[in-house]
């Protein structure tokens, strides 16, 4: 299958503060086919975090349009949106405070299923909450433990098994595997690829470690302040990069081995401040390529090879 | 090792232990442990969370808190002053002074309620006895020498980005002119391209100042940027050391080869990742054997048995593994 699952038009999200307007999304839009991975990547303040929570309405868009398999979720009432969320859920990055602490294992893996009355038989819910545990690799002893028993990796694991048990159709993932060590980081990215092949899942992969986006997504999406810069298949943006951040992105990923002596870019500065942004291209103040013309207003995203797009006035 | 080496050698440990006797049992955080750093040389420390990194750099700093932490040694010298031995006022030259340390976590590493000008300024009023005027002159210059603009010394903490916070660290632990930095994951709250500006930062600034530096993290890439020598450490003891060039290249341990085997190939990224199976052992419980021997891939009877010492595998690359009593033992890793 690879019709369109998710289809984001126009999506914005502004916040008001006391010094003015605060873009955390402005004005993107992508698609997302069933079955696929799409990677989000960023620094901390593009706004990576804010669309994963947007597309699942957990914060509301300021405007723009949802298509979920073609329905706008932004038009459902607040009871449909609860039966439309059990197609989308969620994986939270920290898996020490995602967790309820009170609860047992039990009692968080099989919260959702009481909640939406999917099963109502009690022993029943017991035993899907084991076939949870299972497919994500948790022992069955560890049924009526509590969070703060567990290591992170099987903290996550238990993120995972949670939104598994609304057999959903899309998952954001919101930086699932940073707070891991290394070795533990791989056993959950192979986790989750497994699952997708298995179930079907498609993902929304929200992380700002390029090395394992590459590894994971079928196709990224480099945000910056706000905005998409560049968007393309892993394998063409990673051997042809276009836009300047993007280049310097790439160019900073420390490499683990000594065989490569690679040319880094260094951007001057950091990411300015998203309140009450110039009217110009957001990256030009760090960009090493800037021009005159860079100041003239916003780059349109444009297809520049089959499905590779950019943003940038002087790469387009 | 002649006389000039032993002129150069600015840390010298022999026989680390570090336990905390807690009321859940002792965790056996540092199980003895030597390490050697000579002038200007930068030591990479790596391992997972949990093995005993930064209690390592906490126990070189004397700043373990007693109770519940213990720590044993045999030696632990600095330019061959002997730390163990020095009372605790004494401890306050040497720290700040001839050791610095910068915090994995810029964000609570300084004081909300001061400048960063004054937090910068405090260390050379109290190690160098400048004025305060002179001090504030320095902390301008410092501020100047990590990037910062030096009207920034006014400026409290929270009026900096990430990123700027962790400069200020870096000014405040160089600002004695150290010669040994415990740098403490000092890249990891960062993103990628400011990590790349800090890392430029510090190479900078080592070669300038002939600064020695212990960097710890668990970021290999870091690690291939940075350093010069390698100590791998896993569960508290040192499993496979040697020059960049000897850990990267000519893998040793199967740990080792499980780090690089976990992350992400950037040239190919339809391999499957190999993670490393299961868990660290609980510091509390250590097995009688190897402590990796339960996720290790080519585990036999004997490494159950006793604990591998660190064995020379050539003149500078060392590794605790039993499996190489077999001359003919080689892991899989090859050089991509």
């Amino acid at each position: 299958m690879s019709e369109t699952l998710l289809d984001v038009r126009n999506l914005k999200k502004y916040f008001k503060t006391s010094r003015g307007l605060l873009h955390a999304v402005d004005d993107i839009s992508f698609s997302l086919d069933h079955n696929k991975t799409l990677g989000l990547v960023g620094e901390s303040g593009c706004g990576k975090t804010t669309t994963g929570r947007a597309v699942l309405r957990l914060i509301e868009p300021t405007s723009g349009e949802i298509l979920f398999e073609g329905k706008d979720i932004c038009k459902l009432s607040k009871n449909d949106m609860r039966k439309q969320r059990k197609d989308m859920q969620i994986i939270f990055q920290d898996p020490f405070s995602s967790l309820d602490p009170k609860k047992t294992i039990n009692q968080i893996i099989s919260e959702p299923i009481s909640e939406n009355k999917i099963i109502r038989d009690k022993r029943k819910r017991e035993d899907r909450v084991l076939e949870l545990m299972e497919t994500v690799g948790l022992a069955e002893r560890l049924i009526n433990t509590y969070p703060h028993e567990l290591d992170g990796g099987r903290r996550q694991r238990i993120g995972i098994a949670r939104a598994l048990a609304m057999e959903p159709k899309l998952i954001v993932c919101d930086e699932p595997v940073s707070a891991l060590d290394v070795s533990i980081q791989a056993q959950i990215l192979n986790l989750l690829k497994e699952l997708q092949e298995k179930m079907g899942l498609t993902y929304i992969f929200i992380t700002h470690d390029l090395s394992v986006v590459n590894h994971f997504s079928d196709e990224i999406m480099i945000m910056y302040l706000g905005q998409i810069v560049e968007k393309a298949p892993t394998e063409e943006l990673f051997t042809n990069p276009i836009h300047p951040y993007t280049k310097a992105l790439l160019s900073a990923i420390p490499v683990p081995s000594l065989l490569e002596k690679r040319q880094r870019i260094s951007l001057k500065g950091e990411i300015t401040s998203p309140i009450n942004l110039p009217n110009e291209c957001r990256f030009a103040p760090r960009c090493y390529e800037c021009v005159d013309h860079c100041r003239i207003g916003i780059p349109p995203l444009l297809e520049v090879n089959p499905g590779h797009f950019v943003a940038c006035f002087e790469h387009v | 090792m002649t006389n000039q080496e032993a002129n150069d050698l600015i840390l010298d440990i022999k026989n680390l232990k570090v336990r905390y006797e807690t009321q859940d049992g002792i965790v056996r955080a540092v199980n003895g442990i030597d390490l050697t750093l000579r002038k200007k040389r930068t030591l990479g420390l790596v391992g997972e969370t949990g093995a005993g990194k930064t209690t390592t750099a906490l126990a070189i700093m004397r700043l373990v808190p007693d109770p519940p932490g213990i720590v044993e040694c045999d030696k632990l010298e600095i330019s061959g002053q002997d730390i163990l031995s020095l009372p605790e006022n004494k401890l306050e030259h040497v720290r700040g002074n001839d050791i610095s340390m910068i915090f994995q976590d810029p964000m609570t590493a300084l004081n909300p309620v001061f400048t960063v000008g004054d937090q910068i300024a405090e260390s050379l009023e109290i190690h160098e006895h400048l004025s305060s005027k002179d001090a504030k002159e320095r902390a301008g210059d410092m501020l100047e020498l990590v990037g910062i603009p030096r009207e920034r010394a006014n400026e409290y903490p929270h009026q900096f980005s990430g990123g700027m916070k962790q400069r200020v660290v870096i000014a405040i632990a160089l600002a004695c002119n150290p010669q040994l930095l415990l740098a403490d994951e000092p890249t990891t709250a960062l993103d990628v391209t400011i990590q790349a500006q800090v890392l430029e930062l510090m190479n900078e600034l080592k070669e300038k100042y002939d600064t020695s530096m212990i960097m710890i993290t668990h970021d290999l890439g870091c690690v291939a940027e940075v350093c010069d020598e390698v100590a791998v450490m896993y569960a508290g003891r040192i499993v496979e050391e040697g020059t960049l060039e000897d850990v990267f290249n000519r893998t040793l341990h199967p740990y080792t080869e499980g780090l690089f085997n976990s992350l992400p190939n950037i040239k190919d990224r339809k391999a499957k990742l190999k993670p490393i199976k299961g868990l660290m052992p609980d510091p509390t419980n250590l097995p009688v054997g190897c402590s990796f021997a339960p996720r290790c891939n080519y585990v036999s009877d004997a490494c159950l048995k006793a604990q591998p010492q660190l064995r020379s595998i050539s003149q500078t690359h060392r590794v605790a593994c039993t499996a190489y009593d077999n001359p003919e033992f080689h892991i899989e890793r090859r050089i991509l």
